[in-house]
């Protein structure tokens, strides 16, 4: 941080010249910088986290939304063939399908290659696999349409079984809602520790400089403006250690999305970020920045009022 | 209700202690009137530097009533202390100068806190500095410079925002006599140009050297005023027109 920290300093030399230089700022804070860097990393990493699974959950959602499967579970293969063909023909009729596709037998040997082989002499075909009808309907599979579709597939296939596809996924989505929540309430503690952190580091140096503070007062000198020199030394730091967090947390965030995008799972391609999100992300040093002014202020303030 | 120029510090049975120690300070009652220039004197730890904290603002009594500039200053709200605060030029005792800040900062401070430019801070400062020897150390910091400089900065420090009423505690203590001698002309300078001037010193040369001034005597926490002039002083024309006692 060493350029970034002679630049800060050059950049406070000149905004404070049309101010009075109340207190020596660059000894204000110490390691408040890095403090400040540390906490934003870690808040850009937890608000990555949970947009990324939400995202995740929005896309799976979207996909399954509508999806609802019909099983044939019969282990004759003509009579599974007959059913099958018979539902297709049932719920095309239906108003709120929008699409009727019996899976291939190809793709469902594909699907259950790596748990029974493919090794000469397998005969896949003889299994009694159900046959799959993916239906995908014009709005939400919600209970009253599956109960429906039910009840056009039973009548003419007795071993069909109906399920929405979203239903399978309902505990992924619950816990993904917990990791979600969890990554928000990670967020409040870290602003917790930040507000901390402020707070004893401008009592530790409004007692470092209780002595010129009373000098001040006595050449008349406001709360205010004294609260004022506090705050922008604050900001400085905040803005410095926002801008090294931010760094850090993206540099993070984007070797983790590579080392995701490789495991090549379905679910997992979908927690990407959008550019929304990274406007999210490239807030919170801004939030952080504000959030450390607003401490400084306030406790500054607050012990002014104790002194006469 | 104020009245501007009727007087400017008024004590009436004022008492001053810390914690629960005996009053440092009692039964204080005089009035300071503009214009007008007073020495405070009395043998060490009389309460000298105690009552020019409360006149300067720095500490509230435990009894009594003090107004400044026509207004009650016990029940001052807090939020209007700094604009009497910038009324008071204030020499302290130990200097109490700001050690991060060069002479020329230091003796620009009231003028910064006051929002005065830096445009219109550069010159006079300049100016004053020359005028107390330090034209040359200006850019030097309080560590440097010897007792006397230090104190010379704390007195131009206190003086280059004109106030309508300069405190100076001991403000020759540390320098030579020529140059005590010109500090207390500079004291005489603004008295004329209508500062009230409450210097606090025991020595009697320097008391010699202002015919005109009025004396008040602390002896062991009470104001002596064996002449009454401080309670009921004979009326003379202020530069501002007001009443003011004639000098003694």
């Amino acid at each position: 941080m060493g350029l970034l920290s002679s630049l800060m300093r050059q950049w406070r030399g000149n905004g404070a010249a049309s101010d009075p230089r109340l207190l020596p700022e660059a000894q204000l804070s110490g390691p408040m910088p890095w403090v400040i860097a540390i906490m934003i990393a870690m808040t850009v990493i937890a608000a990555a986290s949970g947009l990324a699974l939400r995202n995740a959950a929005q896309t799976a959602s979207a996909d399954l939304e509508g999806g609802v499967t019909v099983q044939i579970v019969t282990a004759a293969p003509a009579e599974r063939l007959r059913q099958a063909a018979a539902v297709v023909a049932a719920l095309k009729q239906a108003p709120e399908v929008a699409n009727v596709q019996q899976v291939a037998q190809e793709d469902l040997n594909t699907l259950v290659e790596p748990w029974l082989g493919t090794r000469p002499g397998d005969d896949v075909e003889a299994l009694p696999i159900p046959a799959l009808i993916d239906v995908r309907l014009k709005g939400p599979a919600t209970a009253d349409r599956v109960a429906h579709l039910r009840a056009l597939a039973v009548p003419v296939a007795p071993s069909a079984r109906v399920d929405a596809q979203a239903g399978w996924l309902a505990p992924v989505f619950a816990a993904i809602g917990t990791l979600q929540w969890l990554a928000g309430g990670l967020i409040a503690l870290l602003a917790l520790a930040t507000i901390a952190a402020v707070l004893l580091a401008s009592r530790n140096a409004l007692g470092n400089h209780r002595e010129t503070i009373e000098i001040v007062h006595m050449l008349g000198g406001t709360d205010k403006q004294i609260a004022r020199v506090f705050q922008r030394s604050m900001a400085f730091d905040a803005a410095a250690g926002g801008l090294v967090g931010l760094l850090f947390g993206v540099v993070t965030i984007v070797t983790l999305s590579r080392q995701f995008a490789g495991l090549g799972s379905g679910m997992v391609a979908g927690a990407v970020l959008h550019w929304q999100d990274w406007i999210v992300i490239a807030a919170i040093p801004l939030a952080g920045i504000a959030l450390a002014v607003l401490t400084a202020r306030m406790t500054v303030l607050a012990a002014l009022r104790r002194m006469l | 209700m104020s009245q501007p120029d009727a007087e400017i510090v008024q004590f009436d049975n004022v008492g001053l202690r810390y914690g629960t120690d005996k009053e440092i300070l009692a039964d204080v009652s005089f009035t300071l009137y503009p214009g007008c220039f007073y020495f405070l004197t009395g043998a060490s730890g009389a309460g000298k530097t105690s009552l020019l904290k409360l006149l300067y603002l720095a500490q509230r009594p435990s009894r009594g009533l003090i107004r400044l500039f026509g207004t009650d200053a016990i029940t001052l709200p807090r939020e209007r202390l700094p604009g009497f605060r910038r009324r008071i030029g204030v020499v302290f005792q130990d200097f109490r100068l700001v050690d991060h800040l060069s002479a020329f900062d230091n003796v620009a401070l009231p003028l910064r806190v006051a929002g005065v430019s830096e445009r219109d801070i550069v010159r006079p400062v300049g100016e004053m500095l020359d005028w107390v020897g330090l034209g040359d150390r200006q850019h030097v910091r309080p560590a440097t410079l010897s007792g006397g400089e230090q104190q010379r900065v704390a007195i131009a420090r206190a003086v280059i925002a004109r106030p309508d009423m300069l405190v100076a505690d001991e403000p020759t203590g540390n320098v030579d006599p020529d140059m005590a001698l010109k500090l207390l002309r500079l004291f005489e300078s603004l008295n004329r140009l209508g500062t009230t001037v409450v210097v606090a010193t025991h020595d009697v040369h320097l008391i010699r050297k202002v015919p005109e001034s009025l004396i008040m005597r602390l002896d062991k926490g009470r104001l002596s005023d064996p002449t009454g002039a401080l309670r009921y002083p004979p009326r003379r024309q202020t530069p501002t027109g007001a009443s003011a006692p004639a000098p003694l």
